[in-house]
């Protein structure tokens, strides 16, 4: 058992001696004796005990867990040569892309990686002043004067987004469009059951989302994602003007990528501006950790929800960082909070402050390029095999979505065994797909790492398995 | 032409062509400011490579129709590489960590990070893995969440546990929403109210409100405990549930547990355990062997899940059988062949998590789980409990102790007498420890105690690091005078003017008043 308890036996003696008690089971007499587990399986008798096993020394650990990772078949990349994985064309708000050694190297630094919130600003500056630049670059991507400090994921960003909306506009409808992740429409359906706010739909027309017909109350929120879930490039401005008409607050999920290329949805009168941040600097990691994106206009930045980092100065008046706006939060509102927000993703947004910061000006615009140069490249390639159709004209930008002549899921599960993660099935039954309203189809993207050779195999692939 | 002395022409402090940037050069651990990553910035400079792709030259302009195009590039901090690292690691020596030394903090369970769970989570084979992979290619991600989610439910004493929620409060709010669907499933649907103890965390009243339920408050009785007969009082049939820590937050193991347990039953209610403090009581004792019907974990404090500055986290929640087709999904499960896939349970609340949870931190607590087994868990509470004890003994005398019987796996100590005899307050004795090399406990919570530090030293200090910690403490004590106000005055900044930072806010370095001063050669002090 590896231990990591540092007492010898010795110094536990002496430790009860000072206590007066005569055994660690003592420690425990509060604990009515009908709730009490037995110490030890083996000589507990009939007692009750935890059925576990028992602890493995590090080596054997390690060798469970690399047991468990090789029954994956991961993507390729680093450690997972291309034999042994799949090339990568799935997206869905999870995308494929190079982390520079940097970001790696940084963002496992112990004193970030096993840091508390910062609670002691005195003792916190590195966390602090590192989600202060975090803030200020999310803020520039957005187009909006303020960012929080993270949440969860683009779903709960979302959620908190419709709340924040619901307590400035006093209406709980959102006017929730069908290009959203499908994932996270769902994940907001159930949190509307507790906080009593109503989904809407706005259906798609051809890839892009009509507003054409107000839900029966005026809403509070309008949500539209930017690229949406196929990709498409949704009409923000048309997006804006059915937010005024029911004086809805407009929010936008926008992907930080696509993000280097885009005009910032503030200046297309975005009221928040919310997304998932993974492609900047997080693994694809089975789903999670990620990272939710929040920014808003300065007006609603005392509904924002999670933490916040400000500027001040110490006593001495050099310069030093703070969390504030505190009373906005659970531990000090506790019932009268709009979030329960307390742990959210600190250490994901460094991660993402420093790739953001790799990148720099010309390195995300570049970065957006390289997506979207690979993503036409393929889309053109596939278009090219017969039978295959675009699955919506709108035009796309970070992915797209395709019509194939045979069942989409079917598609992916024969495309594993010639390499490669095809995309998504937008009618799979697990939910990880479909919802968006467009009947089946296969949702592809490719990042900055496909190059000319992948893509071609992948479409000679894709042409083998639809035939 | 000589300048008046009195009125010095201002230098540029570097030649214009320079401007921005700076040499990567700081005293090592001093209390100079660190610029920030834009002061740093040089216009044109970078740190960014990419692959050779070999794709057709599409410009922007043929990628992105016009009116969708950005007039100019998002601006970021342009740096070179060197410069970037050397930011960041000047940033992480202004920040203590438990890898740094003690770390107090009550309530947070900031024990040691075992080095091998980062290894375990940074394996290509689950690190690689997009999450709409096909299940048949993730087989051994759902086996591993499926043997986790046994160990929690074996732990817990529950019966089933859904992995989604990111963390405590998501938890939290997850399992309320269990009840809320449980209740409404069988026609109830017109309960309004949660019971919480006044000593509760703020996310417990602020989960009840995001329920759509009201949150009644029950004082604690003079053990520090939730008094039966005020609960008795606040029962009917509106309660829907109550919330409980236990131990609570005063580090006291609610001995009324199972009374308290049937009494909600009685009305008609469910019992909610909130996993905060659930290191004091692994292998020890359960939440279902209590009575509880719903339970959240936070793998980051229990499992060892490192805490990386304020997350990522994990929030699991498990329940009994009667629950358990109301959890999140979808679940990993395996088939009667030994397969593994997706389920969702019949009448599940939905999706709490945009994919299937922190994933990787859940990795990290499957590690741990192994390394250390039932006995390892137990012995975690064992220790974790003789530590808190053995310090709240050592402090009695020196500081007062409200609620003086053992204690489980944290003390709550008061500085009330301290300050009406000296003037120093549970900050100020917090700020101080931090002098003395410490991470200060949890200050000013639980709420029922006044001038309250709430100290949790975790089962991983040796005792001898105990030892210097309640030396420190007592040294604070008796030394204690008005200068203690200046504390701290050892760490890279002095204490920090939080009323300016909400007054004046700047929450970006955008929002910076025009000609702030930089920090640097220009701006050093």
């Amino acid at each position: 058992m590896a231990g990591y308890v540092p007492h010898t036996d010795a110094e536990v003696e002496v430790m009860l001696g000072f206590l007066g008690l005569a055994s660690l089971d003592e420690l425990f007499s509060v604990v009515p004796d009908t709730l009490r587990l037995a110490a030890r399986p083996h000589d507990g008798g009939a007692a009750r005990f935890l059925e576990m096993a028992e602890g493995l020394g590090e080596p054997d650990v390690l060798a469970e867990m690399e047991r468990l990772a090789a029954a994956n078949t991961a993507c390729t990349g680093p450690g997972v040569p291309v034999d042994r994985g799949l090339v990568c064309f799935a997206g869905g708000g999870a995308y494929d892309h190079e982390i520079p050694e940097a970001v790696r190297a940084l963002g496992s630094r112990s004193e970030y990686v096993t840091a508390y919130t910062p609670y002691q600003p005195e003792v916190a500056q590195g966390v602090l002043q590192a989600l202060f630049e975090y803030q200020t670059m999310v803020a520039r991507l957005s187009g909006l004067a303020v960012a929080n400090a993270s949440l969860y994921d683009g779903a709960s960003a979302c959620v908190e987004a419709a709340n924040l909306a619901a307590a400035v506009t006093g209406r709980g409808g959102v006017w929730l469009s069908r290009g959203v992740h499908p994932h996270w429409r769902s994940t907001m359906d159930t949190f509307a059951a507790g906080s009593g706010l109503s989904l809407v739909d706005a259906p798609l027309h051809d890839g892009l989302t009509t507003w054409a017909v107000p839900p029966a109350e005026p809403p509070g929120a309008l949500v539209v994602q930017y690229p949406n879930y196929l990709g498409c490039l949704e009409d923000l401005d048309a997006a804006r003007r059915a937010a005024d008409a029911s004086g809805a607050l407009l929010v936008v999920a926008l992907d930080p990528v696509a993000a280097g290329l885009l005009r910032p949805p503030g200046e297309s009168g975005a009221d928040v501006v919310v997304g998932e941040g993974q492609p900047l600097g997080t693994p694809l990691s089975f789903g999670g950790p990620y990272l939710g994106l929040f920014a808003c206009r300065l007006d609603h930045v005392r509904r924002l929800p999670g933490r916040l980092v400000g500027e001040t100065v110490d006593v001495e008046g050099r310069r030093a960082y703070v969390s504030t706006l505190r009373t906005r939060e659970q531990d000090i509102r506790r019932e009268r909070a709009s979030s329960n927000v307390c742990t959210n993703q600190t250490l994901i947004a460094v991660a993402c402050a420093i790739q953001m910061a790799w990148l720099g000006t010309s390195g995300l615009r570049e970065l957006a390029l390289r997506c979207a140069r690979a993503t036409r490249y393929t889309r053109e390639s596939l278009l090219a095999i017969e039978g295959v159709e675009p699955l919506v004209g709108a035009p796309t930008l970070r992915e797209f979505a395709v019509r194939v002549p045979v069942d989409p899921a079917v598609v992916v599960d024969r495309m594993v065994d010639e390499g490669f993660l095809a995309g998504i099935a937008l009618d799979d039954e697990a939910g990880v797909g479909g919802g968006a309203g467009t009947g089946p189809g296969l949702l592809v993207a490719a990042t900055e790492r496909r190059t000319r050779r992948q893509i071609d195999a992948y479409a000679t692939a894709m042409a083998k398995v639809v035939r | 032409m000589t300048p008046e002395p009195s009125t010095p022409e201002p230098q540029p402090a570097t030649p214009s062509p320079l401007a921005g940037g700076r040499a990567a050069s700081a005293p090592l651990l001093g209390r100079a400011e660190e610029p920030t990553v834009f002061e740093l910035s040089s216009p044109g400079r970078r740190a960014w490579s990419f692959a050779e792709a070999d794709l057709p030259f599409w410009d922007a302009a043929d990628l992105v129709p016009a009116g969708h195009l950005a007039g100019e590039p998002v601006p970021l901090p342009e740096l070179s590489e060197r410069d970037l690292v050397a930011h960041h690691t000047r940033l992480t020596q202004r920040q203590y960590a438990v890898d740094v030394g003690a770390y107090p903090l009550g309530s947070c369970t900031m024990k040691y990070n075992p080095k091998l769970a980062d290894a375990a989570a940074s394996l290509p084979g689950l690190a690689r893995v997009h999450p709409a992979t096909p299940s048949s290619c993730t087989q051994g991600w759902l086996e591993l969440l499926v043997a986790l989610g046994e160990a929690l439910a074996e732990v817990t004493g529950m019966a089933a546990v859904s992995l989604q929620p990111p963390a405590g409060a998501a938890g939290e709010l997850t399992g309320l929403l269990i009840m809320r669907a449980w209740h409404r499933g069988r026609g109830d649907g017109g309960r309004t109210k949660i019971v919480i103890p006044d000593s509760a965390h703020g996310t417990n009243p602020a989960s009840v409100t995001l329920a759509g339920y009201q949150a009644v408050t029950v004082a604690s009785d003079e053990r520090g405990c939730v008094d039966l007969d005020s609960l008795r009082t606040v029962l009917d049939d509106d309660v829907a549930g109550i919330m409980l820590t236990n131990p609570n937050t005063l580090g006291l193991f609610e001995e009324d547990i199972v009374e308290i347990a049937g009494a909600v039953h009685e009305v008609g209610g469910l019992v909610y355990y909130d996993g905060a403090n659930l290191n004091a009581i692994l292998g020890v004792t359960r939440p279902g062997d209590m009575g509880f019907d719903i339970v959240h974990l936070n793998l980051h404090k229990t499992f060892a899940v490192p805490h990386g500055g304020g997350g990522p986290g994990a929030g699991p929640v498990a329940v009994t059988e009667a629950l358990a087709p109301f959890l999140p999904g979808p679940l990993p499960a395996v088939a009667g062949d030994g397969t593994y896939g997706w389920e969702t349970p019949a009448r599940s609340i939905g999706r709490v998590h945009g994919w299937h949870g922190n994933a990787l931190a859940l990795a990290r607590a499957y590690a741990y789980v192994l390394a250390l087994g039932g006995d390892g868990l137990r012995r975690v509470a064992e220790i974790a409990v003789l530590n808190a004890n053995w310090l709240r003994r050592r402090l009695a005398g020196t500081y007062d102790v409200p609620h003086d019987r053992p204690c489980m796996h944290e003390c709550v100590v008061s500085a009330a007498s301290l300050a009406r005899a000296r003037g120093v307050r549970a900050l100020d004795v917090a700020k101080r420890l931090l002098e003395e090399g410490f991470h200060a406990p949890t200050v000013s919570f639980p709420l029922v105690v006044k001038e309250a530090l709430m100290i949790e030293p975790t089962e991983t200090e040796s005792p001898q690091t105990l030892a210097a910690l309640a030396d420190a403490l007592v040294r604070i004590a008796e030394g204690a005078s008005s200068d203690d106000r200046l504390a701290p005055r050892t760490t890279p900044v002095g204490r920090v003017d939080e009323v300016r930072a909400a007054r004046r806010l700047v929450a970006t370095f955008d929002a910076r008043p025009p000609g702030a001063r930089a920090p640097g050669p220009d701006g050093e002090r």
